[in-house]
């Protein structure tokens, strides 16, 4: 036992001694950030190219009534046939030909012409307008009074804010896109942190065989305690660093919360209600409904933020970032004793890397299904349960389900690390040979 | 007495017989020399030694009772493949080794602190061992592996990869290392140095014993009755002068003195030989040619081998 930890240490100090340590200690959660966030930034970026585009309105109704965005624009050319305005395109700077038939109500279709397929923002603009336009004067065909008026106020924006409460009658707000997130980013790191610290295991196994030192090492030490040493003491590092990420964003979090949101003492109650009153003095002064929505969702994650059940996540998170570790590194320990370099662990790397790519499709599905039964079996199956029952859990499954999927994986990774230990130890001290998937099970096989 | 001993030691893998009932005894404070071509079995007979694998079927036994893996910590063990961490600092590692064999970091760090002056490696404490050369890890991983002052040592090729002060270095120290009362294993393809250290040899070939003893003793064995003779006098006279129980095989003459080499039909017949010889020519020296350790590692391997396809 003595000796175990004594490679514990070794493992943990000199990986945390490292520069590279440090750099990802404190790049890491912006890394994350990054790429969490990057995706959905990109897919929401604007299109910064102004775009102008032709009108030929044969009804008369739309005339300089499409509301222009920044870089939207139309133009209605006066006395042109639509013949003439394709005849000319490639020249005339148009990047589209909106053709407006003057059958428009009865149809209700109308052609946007283009030389490239025009983007899903200008169309979607465009068929919003005329859809706006064409109910606008289908109600004043009615000949309704103030219909103006009537139009405006009617305009509404309803936030949906909903609060569970527990049996002790305490309110809790819950929020699906907050579970949702939870769920994604808990998935995502034990991904990222079962691929990053399983191969540095496999390296790590790899760099003692190559060095040729494992032949001393085990002839102090049994190879079981060589191998788990290093896992654990690897796993400690990871631990660590995700111990590090934590408090960093703690801190950043709880110091945007005190600049931006002191109020959020308030119960959930109290705040709806002081919305409320607020709303009916707008609604009397006619203004207009409650305006800018951005801050107001973020309050309410900051909010909601608060009344997440965090121990039993961060519990359950723990317990499934170590299971899942546990379990893949020692997959990890066996590819690296089964090889002599790097180059040669691509043939093994396949049947790991699989399940951890199906668990993130598989997660994907799950967030907008938390109980279908897609989500219920792949957070059965301890290859991808870390990672989907990670994704499940903000979502309040039932308790036997966790307590099931826990015990899976327990057991499996008892399993694979047992088998692990007995390719391994073999493994170690065969060199200059290039394992296959017979002779693996050959040395699972040996005695001793 | 025997420090270790193995008795009837099988070691399978999944298809060739690594060691078949092999028998070794290793008497306590000599050097043991473990002989054998390349691939005969050795390398996993220190293995089981290490404790490292065990064996399918035989028994081990240490200090005359049964082996167990505690025993490891007074084994030192210098594999014929060096190696380490390359990234680690030498003290680090070699304190970290230590700890690995069951020192106490106290005890480790004076014993490192006495070795590391005595090779006058002080000033490498701080550098990381990849900035080393060869010699120079070679001789970290030396220091190393006698460090906790083990009763039993195994070096596999101690002296490849050493120059031929550093190896002279060694090998002195191999040998008071003994005088201090360590039992040394010791693997290696280099005849000469078996001569110069051995007390007690193994030779191993294709996973069987095929000759152990005193070095002295199998030497006396495979010696051929052949004796060396340099004289002044005439050469045919010592042809027609020596009775029929002796066989000149060579006669040369160079620079006015006569060589020969003459067999003998009878053990330890020299005194005889002498007798007859004197006076028949003047004596400029006289020797038994005695076989190297070189000459009977050949021929015991080359019969064996025969012996084998034969069966």
């Amino acid at each position: 036992m003595h000796k175990i930890i004594l490679i514990i240490q070794r493992e943990y100090l000199t990986r945390v001694r490292k520069k590279s340590f440090l750099i990802m200690t404190v790049l890491g959660p912006v890394l994350f950030a990054a790429f969490m966030v990057l995706p959905a930034w990109f897919a929401t970026m604007e299109d910064t190219e102004v775009r102008t585009i032709a009108v030929v309105d044969s009804t008369n109704i739309f005339y300089k009534v499409l509301p222009e965005t920044q870089y939207i624009k139309f133009d209605y050319p006066e006395g042109t046939s639509l013949k003439e305005l394709q005849d000319n395109f490639e020249f005339s700077g148009y990047s589209a030909i909106l053709f407006i038939p003057h059958n428009i109500l009865a149809s209700n279709t109308t052609i946007l012409y283009s030389s490239k397929q025009p983007s899903m923002t200008v169309t979607m603009h465009i068929k919003n307008a005329i859809e706006k336009e064409i109910e606008n004067e289908k109600l004043k065909a009615n000949n309704i009074e103030n219909l103006d008026k009537i139009l405006e106020s009617i305009k509404t924006n309803i936030n949906l804010r909903s609060i569970t409460w527990s049996e002790d009658g305490k309110e809790k707000e819950s929020n699906t896109g907050l579970a949702m997130g939870i769920g994604y980013g808990s998935g995502m790191l034990i991904y990222f942190f079962i691929f990053l610290f399983g191969s540095q295991v496999m390296r790590g196994v790899i760099e003692e065989k190559t060095n040729r030192i494992v032949e001393v090492i085990v002839s102090s030490v049994k190879p079981f305690q060589l191998m788990m040493g290093k896992i654990i003491g690897v796993g400690l590092v990871g631990l660590t660093q995700f111990v590090l990420w934590i408090l960093l964003t703690v801190v950043f979090i709880g110091g945007v919360q005190k600049v931006l949101f002191p109020e959020l003492s308030k119960t959930p109650t109290e705040q709806v209600f002081s919305q409320e009153i607020m709303n009916s003095q707008q609604l009397d002064t006619s203004a207009l409904p409650f305006a800018e929505p951005e801050p107001q969702i973020l309050e309410e994650i900051f909010a909601s933020l608060g009344d997440v059940n965090f121990i039993l996540i961060l519990g359950m998170f723990l317990f499934f970032f170590i299971g899942g570790y546990l379990l893949y590194a020692s997959f990890f320990a066996i590819i690296g004793s089964a090889v002599d370099n790097e180059a040669d662990t691509q043939q093994f790397m396949l049947p790991v890397t699989l399940p951890l790519i199906i668990a993130i499709f598989v997660m994907i599905n799950t967030i907008n299904n938390p109980e279908g039964s897609l989500a219920f079996w792949f957070s059965m199956i301890p290859l991808t349960s870390p990672v989907v029952m990670m994704v499940r859990i903000p979502f309040h499954p039932a308790a036997w389900e966790i307590a099931l999927s826990a015990a899976i994986l327990i057991l499996t990774f008892i399993g694979s690390t047992w088998m692990a230990g007995k390719i391994y130890r073999t493994g170690i001290l065969m060199y200059g040979k290039k394992a296959s998937y017979k002779e693996l099970w050959k040395w699972l096989r040996y005695k001793n | 007495m025997d420090l270790f001993q193995a008795k009837n030691v099988v070691k399978e893998f999944s298809n060739h017989l690594a060691l078949n009932k092999v028998s070794i005894s290793v008497p306590e404070n000599t050097i043991f020399g473990l002989l054998g071509p390349n691939g005969a079995g050795k390398t996993t007979l220190i293995r089981i030694i290490n404790q490292i694998t065990a064996p399918d079927s035989g028994e081990l036994f240490y200090e005359g009772r049964k082996m167990t893996s505690n025993d490891t910590h007074s084994i030192g063990y210098l594999p014929e493949e060096r190696g380490l961490y390359k990234k680690m600092k030498v003290g680090e590692q070699a304190l970290y080794l230590a700890q690995l064999k069951g020192m106490s970091k106290h005890d480790a760090l004076k014993k490192l602190k006495y070795w590391f002056e005595k090779f006058e490696m002080t000033e490498w404490w701080n550098k990381k061992v990849e900035e080393l050369s060869k010699g120079m890890q070679q001789k970290v991983q030396f220091v190393t592996t006698i460090l906790h002052e083990p009763k039993l040592l195994i070096f596999d090729e101690p002296f490849s990869g050493f120059d031929p002060i550093n190896a002279n270095l060694l090998k002195n120290e191999i040998l008071e290392l003994k005088r201090k009362g360590s039992t040394i294993i010791f693997s290696t393809h280099n005849m000469s140095s078996v001569e110069e250290l051995c007390d007690h040899i193994s030779l191993i070939n294709k996973s069987e014993v095929i000759l152990e003893g005193q070095i002295y003793d199998i030497k006396k064995n495979y010696r051929t009755n052949v004796y060396e003779l340099s004289y002044l006098g005439n050469p045919e006279k010592l042809q027609s002068g020596l009775g029929a129980s002796y066989e000149v095989l060579t006669n040369i003459s160079e620079n006015h003195v006569n060589f020969a080499s003459i067999k003998t039909q009878t053990e330890d017949a020299d005194n005889r030989l002498l007798k007859e010889l004197i006076p028949l020519v003047n004596i400029v020296s006289f020797n038994e040619l005695i076989p190297s350790m070189n000459d009977v590692f050949i021929r015991v391997v080359e019969e064996t081998n025969k012996k084998n396809s034969k069966a």
